[in-house]
């Protein structure tokens, strides 16, 4: 019989390590995986993380990482925070969705006119929304104690049907020829999300991302707050004792990560999207949950795995145009360093031992 | 590429471009599509796979395709649309609605590239549109439906409420019921074009109704799959679908893009290309009623062929006055036919329908 033992101490430097080692069995499975299937394996590799940095059209897809990475770190670095504290926020894509709503409602409530005032509304708009849906799971729990697992989820799949009920309905495009999908707000220049420096990529979502990585750093590791988030996650138990209500940390985290993936989605339905339809949501709320993980659940690992995993969707998509690889490629990799990943924590948080039977 | 590889090859390419005149034919001309689902869907992206196969069968050498498949409408088709441009196609097939506005964007930034655009209404010097007159088949399945239907309720699985599709239940139930008057119609919306899951549901939700022939503007087999269990029939979606013949499936609605993409390519090739919308039928070869099996009497199956002959030659238009909207009011005068414009918005279904259009 094979038995999992704790590890009395877990080592710091296989912390570092294992997202390391996750991506590189990722990258020696994923070989495997396009030898069996017919493809030259090293060709595949090399195509999915050389080529969008340094291949030939790389000063396209460079920028392009930033605007992919972009709502991927603003998200995870909401979730990390409750995921440090043991509050598991799965329902971000929902957030992300009612956030862009929330934004682009402000957007076209005050369309055609032109103002400096709209983008900063937008932007109040789609972090309100993200909070609110988040919000849901958070009071559900505290007054009733219903899981925030499932109920953030479920919200998801209602969040993706009000998203379809606004591009038919309400937010419909009234000079769209009846077609589905909101006005295309890059068109709309006073709430519209664009490049800031062109050439670069950055657009007010990169920037939202860079300084949610500096404020959830300083607030992990400064603030009293963070302390308390930790402690919560660590042992329950004490940080009751140390003061911490629990129906605060509920709503304080949820609250959090729904209004950092509100941003997320409002920077994106203003900027690369362009507008509300009833695909808004293409994932990135659960891609986050992987780029969490990856990145340890700390601000600089989370804006690392963010640049990783948006570099597996841009090589992937690099791969299907080089070497006809299947689009289920991208999902099969990013599934596998997750996989990856959990397995190497659990060997670094156990051990095995044959337990020798009686 | 290492970097002095590339100089030689931009070295190479100038050469190549001193002498073009007579290099030019030697040099394939690069296309690319994107799908919005994956080649395998067995319905609406396999058939433009099937259109892009059939370009490479007809030019061999003097073409090159590409693809990228399963690509979210969005932010996400804006990228792999010009990864397609700086990969060097210089002609783009962009297969879905929601790729519009990428396209016209990334058509901004590669004037010398040409878009093709299907289904959409945006257009500029290097973008055209393409589009099929599905309303013209479903006339026909309409008719064998009408015909066909024991229970005098026929079932419409629609995918979205936009012109395209009511266009399609407005075009079934007119042919319906003027071959049976007692016809009535229920309209189940899937919200999907592919989801094999839901469109099971909403077919279940039609036979619960006392549907018996079920059209479906989605593109799975599962529709087909319900019908059988139930005994009732239904008709292939954007491929043949011949899997369920001879019954449940009676016909098939087909989509054909080869002809087109043919045409265009060729166009590309000698230097004819323009851009423009096309919007092409059952004459043209585009939209293709599949083998009416056995499972249809003959004199219906007879009937059906007739009245896509008649749509085919051009003689008679699907959307013919007498008729009315839904909400009474007058749209089609005696012989008046309906314009492409009023197709092309159309947003209320004909008199007779008592749903309502989801709005």
């Amino acid at each position: 019989m094979i038995q999992l033992v704790p590890r009395s101490e877990v080592s710091t430097l296989w912390q570092f390590l294992t997202p390391v080692l996750a991506v590189l069995a990722t990258m020696v499975a994923g070989g495997l995986l396009f030898w069996v299937m017919g493809y030259d394996p090293v060709a595949a590799i090399k195509t999915i993380f050389w080529d969008p940095l340094f291949g030939m059209a790389s000063s396209y897809s460079r920028p392009q990482l930033l605007v992919k990475a972009a709502p991927l770190i603003l998200i995870a670095s909401g979730l990390a925070i409750g995921f440090r504290a043991g509050i598991w926020n799965i329902g971000a894509e929902g957030q992300y969705i009612i956030g862009a709503i929330c934004g682009a409602a402000v957007a076209l409530a005050a369309y055609p006119s032109e103002g400096m005032w709209i983008f900063p509304a937008m932007v109040v708009a789609g972090a309100a929304g993200g909070w609110a849906w988040g919000m849901i799971p958070a009071t559900l729990r505290n007054w009733f104690g219903a899981s925030e697992i499932l109920v953030s989820l479920m919200l998801v799949y209602v969040a993706q049907r009000v998203a379809a009920w606004m591009a038919f309905g309400p937010m419909k495009n009234p000079e769209g020829f009846g077609f589905p999908g909101s006005r295309n707000l890059q068109q709309y220049p006073s709430a519209s999300n664009p490049e800031l420096i062109a050439g670069t990529g950055t657009h007010w979502g990169v920037v939202a991302a860079a300084v949610a990585v500096l404020a959830t750093w300083f607030l992990m590791s400064r603030h009293i707050r963070g302390f308390h988030i930790r402690t919560a996650g660590l042992a329950p138990r004490a940080a009751r004792f140390a003061g911490v209500k629990p129906e605060t940390l509920v709503a304080f985290c949820l609250g959090l990560s729904g209004a950092l993936a509100g941003m997320a989605g409002l920077f994106e339905v203003a900027g690369p999207a362009g507008q509300i339809t009833d695909k808004i949501g293409v994932g990135y709320g659960f891609t986050a949950i992987i780029v969490a993980f990856l990145g340890r659940l700390h601000p600089v690992g989370i804006l690392l795995a963010g640049l990783l995993l948006a570099l597996t969707y841009i090589g992937g998509e690099l791969a299907q145009l080089m070497l006809n690889l299947p689009a289920a490629t991208v999902q099969v990799f990013q599934g596998m360093m997750l996989f990856f990943l959990l397995g190497f924590d659990l060997l670094t948080r156990f051990k095995i031992q044959r337990r020798v039977v009686a | 590429m290492k970097r002095r590889t590339l100089l030689a090859s931009a070295a190479a390419a100038s050469i190549l471009t001193l002498a073009a005149p007579a290099f030019a034919q030697d040099e394939p001309l690069k296309i690319g599509f994107i799908y919005v689902g994956p080649v395998g869907d067995g319905g609406w992206t396999y058939q433009h796979d099937l259109g892009r196969q059939a370009i490479e069968a007809e030019f061999g050498d003097r073409v090159e395709t590409t693809f990228i498949e399963s690509v979210p409408e969005g932010a996400d088709a804006e990228r792999a649309l010009t990864q397609l441009a700086l990969a060097g196609n210089k002609l783009i097939f962009a297969t879905s609605f929601g790729f519009m506005d990428p396209v016209m964007n990334v058509a901004a930034k590669f004037p010398d590239v040409k878009f093709e655009h299907a289904t959409g209404y945006k257009r500029a010097d290097n973008v055209a549109t393409y589009d099929a007159r599905f309303y013209e088949g479903r006339a026909v399945m309409g008719t064998i439906a009408g015909r066909m239907t024991e229970s005098n309720k026929i079932g419409y699985i629609g995918s979205f409420p936009i012109p395209e599709v009511i266009q399609g239940i407005n075009s079934s139930f007119i042919h319906a019921r003027k071959v049976n008057p007692e016809v009535e119609m229920k309209v189940v919306w899937a919200y999907s074009w592919f989801d094999p899951a839901k469109e099971a549901d909403a077919a279940a939700a039609l036979l619960a109704e006392g549907v018996d022939v079920i059209l479906q503007h989605t593109d799975s087999t599962a529709p087909l799959a319900k019908a059988q269990e139930a005994g009732a029939i239904g008709f292939g979606q954007a491929s043949d679908m011949a899997a369920f013949a001879p019954s449940p499936r009676v016909s098939s609605i087909i989509d054909d893009w080869s002809p087109y993409y043919i045409k265009r390519v060729g166009e590309v090739l000698d230097g004819t290309w323009q851009s423009n919308a096309t919007w092409a039928g059952i004459g043209d070869g585009e939209v293709v009623i599949g083998e009416i099996t056995d499972a249809v009497p003959a004199e219906v199956k007879e009937e059906a062929l007739a009245l896509k002959e008649q749509i085919a030659s051009g003689e008679y238009h699907p959307f013919t006055g007498p008729l009315n909207k839904a909400d009474g009011s007058a749209w089609l005068a005696e012989g008046e036919t309906a314009s492409d414009e009023d197709l092309s918005s159309m947003n209320f279904y004909v008199e007779g329908i008592t749903a309502a259009i989801p709005q």
